[in-house]
């Protein structure tokens, strides 16, 4: 019987299984290990050992990637066209 | 066209014009305000992928990465340890080691704490990232940044969308002489006649992102940031007549009756 565990990833409870890594991990919520950075209880890792980090009982993990962005403050909004001055 | 290239830590750029990601409909009109705008330098910010909803587009699918040089940023980075956590995550996602270094001092005014910048600056120059930090149109501040290794500095026009325009140009002019790295001005930027002065000015390139993504029609706007940005340095490098208070007339007066 494999054990389950609960991890934290995005801020999201989850679980996995014993043993597994953080390789096992995104392909399973299958992302592209391609442009992603992922951080494990705030240790930025490298790519080559996504494969190599097991998980354990209450690791947060955070994955990350580009999105749209400029200069703004994330999660502010806009209106278009708007004229305030 | 003369060439006119703008070379940035050994890195050549086509375009004059740098622009954002942000706040646009959708990754299509990203995609076409960005092609129509000739950009060939984007930012981009680095955030929590979406582990809910897979189905969500990612923003690299419609911006080829070996199309565009991608410039990350630390956008809503309040502290020296974010902004620095960001800049690692950016690179640790694999693009290059580049960023746009952003610490914001306050909300309201999303101005930078420069004393933050600095620093954080220095923390990643020393781990070989190539910092181009968001700045105020400080030009102490700027040539500090010029002076601790940032091969470019970026002074704000005005608070970040904004698009109050340049708000302190002899600033901006003593920032273009005394620092001696390119000088690109960013934020504030509101329609073309903004743009096309700053380069006037004699900024090296102009970054924005609401003025085109806010825009009643975005992709004409990106169409007119172009033209804006590329008329805006031929008149600097042409040389501008001095403003002179009384007329002199065009015409001969020789042969008149």
């Amino acid at each position: 019987m494999v054990e389950a565990l609960q991890i934290q990833v995005n801020g999201l409870p989850r679980d996995c299984q014993s043993g597994s890594t953080i390789g096992d991990l995104l392909r399973e919520l299958e992302i592209k290990t391609e442009r992603v950075a992922v951080e494990l209880n705030l240790e930025i890792l490298d790519r080559k050992d996504f494969d190599v980090r097991s998980l354990k009982a209450g690791d947060r993990v955070e994955i990350l990637s580009f999105i749209g962005g400029g200069g703004l403050a994330f999660g502010e909004r806009l209106e278009r066209g708007r004229t305030d001055v | 066209m003369y060439d006119d290239r703008l070379v940035i830590a050994g890195r050549e750029f086509k375009s004059r014009l740098w622009v954002g990601t942000g706040k646009y409909k959708d990754f299509a009109e990203t995609r076409k305000a960005i092609e129509v705008s000739g950009a060939d330098v984007v930012t981009v910010a680095v955030r929590r992928v979406n582990i809910t909803d897979r189905s969500k587009e990612n923003l690299l699918d419609y911006i080829d990465p070996k199309k565009y040089t991608i410039l990350p940023n630390t956008a809503g980075c309040y502290t020296v340890e974010d902004a620095v956590r960001y800049a690692r995550l950016a690179r640790a996602a694999g693009i290059s080691d580049l960023v746009k270094l952003e610490v914001l001092g306050d909300e309201k005014t999303l101005f930078p704490d420069t004393t933050g910048l600095i620093e954080a600056a220095r923390i990643l120059i020393k781990e070989g990232f190539i910092v181009l930090p968001y700045t105020n149109d400080d030009p102490i501040v700027a040539k500090k940044l010029a002076d601790i290794g940032c091969p470019a500095v970026m002074p704000l026009a005005a608070p970040i969308g904004s698009g109050l325009g340049i708000r302190n140009p002899y600033n901006l002019k003593i920032i273009m002489e005394t620092v001696k790295v390119p000088i690109i001005v960013d934020a504030g930027v509101g329609t073309a006649s903004d743009a096309a002065l700053a380069m006037e000015y004699g900024a090296d390139a102009v970054l924005m992102n609401t003025a085109i993504a806010g825009a009643k029609d975005p992709i004409a706007m990106a169409e007119a940031m172009k033209y804006a940005v590329h008329a805006g340095r031929l008149a600097y490098k042409a040389g501008r007549i001095p403003r002179k208070l009384y007329a002199t007339a065009s015409s001969p007066i020789e042969g008149m009756l």
